[in-house]
């Protein structure tokens, strides 16, 4: 058993980093994250890691570029306007394929929008922020535990496919505290042969760029890309269900709101309704082929997306749906939270 | 067995930590627990809340809409919340501040003076949050009073150490106020 501690989302994502071996922390501070740097800021003279306030996240992102370049195992969090602001370098790390990891603690957006939790950054991460072909691996844990887990299995993922990673949580998870069994620290050994790191004389020099100017090279590089993408969903989809197998009804939910949405199904089949959850943990590879699978039986009426957005999520399961059965939506916006009560009502307006 | 249950007040009266030392301590008991913040603007001069649940079994929603306990220590949260304790639950409101008493007979109400307690019998109003969580601890047993003494132990820094004996008589004041059923 790993050591069991009572602490906020954002702490245990600083203490699990720490322990997968974390080298590098480049962050600006912004809210509901701030406790992040916060923690790392704390720990830091007790271990080896490198922690910069950067000036901005543009900044920010930029040091991980270098960093990651240099073969770092690195990360950055931000929330909602400062991962927006990091977009353009997202979409150079992925080209340049150097694994990172990045957390996206979401808040109620557009603009600068409030401080409160949202889950309104779900097409920024998964359909790509930043310019051009490409996608990167998105986990959304929804609890406190997951934000320690995921943290591990992030860094894990993106050194296995030598791409960045992102965790989508938002402000509530990282805000509040719940038990967590944190992993045990494993020492971190870099196998990163294409790193800039100076060149010995036995080997040619590694260049790390996202410049291809003829378009054959760049043409090369975005299949190779494809072909990267096209394992990670083979390999890396997961997601979990509760009370799906004789489910009337399927609630598709992720992050805090499939933890609401749990709720909901328990109550609702008291009163006789037969309710499953289907949540996603990897929103990008999508869980495609089981939301195909579970629109195809029988006794399955209707889905419903419960999200905090305006429906995002919502399109990818209509897309795997492929109109075998009709999809609602249910969501709150700006740092409400729906309540299990919400959700139940909402799905009885449509029985 | 479930508990959900509701802390609100003014930001610097408590309300916070008291959740979390009830949530430590029930955690240290090998009990599941979940404390979810009001977080934000709320903080400066309006309310500030947390939900806290304690379970057995693994916690679904960290939200919830009703609750088994509410405790509000200031007339702005009894305001927000009587309504949203669940009938036969419980309600402890700090009657040194509020002045509008709730009106609610579906439910259990406990008037407790736990700021004039803690200014004239403990010379310390910020122990005033251990008053009422004694009192809570007596009618609840949801953990033991062993376990909230370990738990401010661990939350408070070593600095205030020299605090802990008067914390632990303002948890059984609190509990001397709550008779016996």
């Amino acid at each position: 058993m790993g050591e069991i501690r009572l602490m906020k989302g954002n702490e245990a994502l600083g203490e699990a980093a720490i322990r997968a071996g974390l080298q590098g922390y480049f962050g600006y501070p912004i809210t509901p994250q701030s406790e992040v740097i916060e923690y790392l800021a704390k720990e830091e003279p007790k271990y080896d890691y490198v922690l910069i306030q950067a000036e901005s996240e543009v900044a920010a992102v930029n040091m991980m570029y270098g960093a990651g370049g240099a073969g770092g195992r690195i990360m950055t969090t931000t929330s909602s306007p400062g991962f927006s602001l990091m977009q353009e370098g997202v979409s150079y790390l992925v080209c340049t394929e150097i694994p990172c990891l990045f957390a996206n603690i979401v808040r109620g957006g557009p603009g600068l929008g409030t401080i409160q939790a949202s889950q309104g950054d779900y097409f920024q991460a998964t359909k790509g922020g930043g310019h051009g072909d490409y996608n990167m691996i998105v986990l959304a844990p929804n609890s406190v535990q997951e934000m320690a887990d995921h943290t591990f299995l992030g860094f894990e993922l993106a050194d296995k496919y030598r791409s960045p990673v992102l965790l989508l949580s938002d402000g509530s998870i990282g805000q509040m505290m719940e038990k967590v069994e944190l992993p045990d620290p494993k020492p971190y050994k870099p196998n990163k042969p294409w790193a800039t790191v100076g060149k010995p004389k036995n080997r040619e020099r590694n260049i790390l760029t996202s410049l291809y100017i003829l378009s054959d090279d760049m043409e090369k590089k975005n299949i190779h890309l494809q072909a990267k993408f096209e394992k990670m969903e083979k390999n890396e989809v997961r997601f979990e269900e509760y009370r799906t197998e004789d489910a009337e009804i399927i609630i598709t939910a992720f992050g805090l709101t499939s933890r609401i949405s749990k709720k909901a199904v328990d109550v609702g089949r008291e009163s006789g309704i037969k309710l499953g959850l289907f949540r996603p943990i990897t929103l990008w590879p999508f869980p495609k082929k089981r939301i195909e699978e579970l629109a195809s039986k029988k006794e399955v009426k209707f889905f419903i997306s419960v999200e905090m957005n305006a429906g995002q999520m919502k399109e990818d399961v209509m897309l795997n749906v492929y109109g075998k059965k009709p999809v609602y939506f249910f969501g709150r916006f700006g740092g409400i939270i729906p309540t299990p009560e919400e959700i139940l009502s909402a799905i009885k307006s449509h029985l | 067995m479930l508990q959900e249950m509701i802390f609100a007040g003014f930001g610097g009266q408590g309300v916070l930590s008291m959740g979390t030392i009830l949530a430590y301590a029930a955690m240290k008991e090998g009990k599941e627990v979940s404390w979810m913040p009001s977080y934000g603007p709320e903080m400066r001069g309006g309310t500030a809340n947390c939900i806290v649940n304690i379970s057995d079994q693994p916690i679904s929603s960290p939200v919830v809409n009703e609750y088994d306990v509410g405790v509000v220590l200031n007339q702005p949260s009894l305001k927000k919340f009587e309504s949203r304790v669940k009938k036969g639950g419980i309600l402890i409101w700090e009657s040194t501040n509020i002045k509008d008493a709730p009106k609610r007979t579906d439910i259990q109400l406990y008037a407790l003076p736990a700021v004039e307690l803690a200014t004239n019998k403990l010379k310390n109003v910020k122990v005033m949050n251990m008053i009422v969580l004694g009192a809570l601890l007596k009618l609840k047993q949801i953990v033991k009073k062993e376990s909230v003494l370990t738990a401010l132990k661990a939350a408070l820094p070593e600095r205030h150490h020299h605090l802990l004996p008067l914390n632990e008589k303002a948890i059984n004041l609190g509990m001397g106020l709550i008779k016996s059923p």
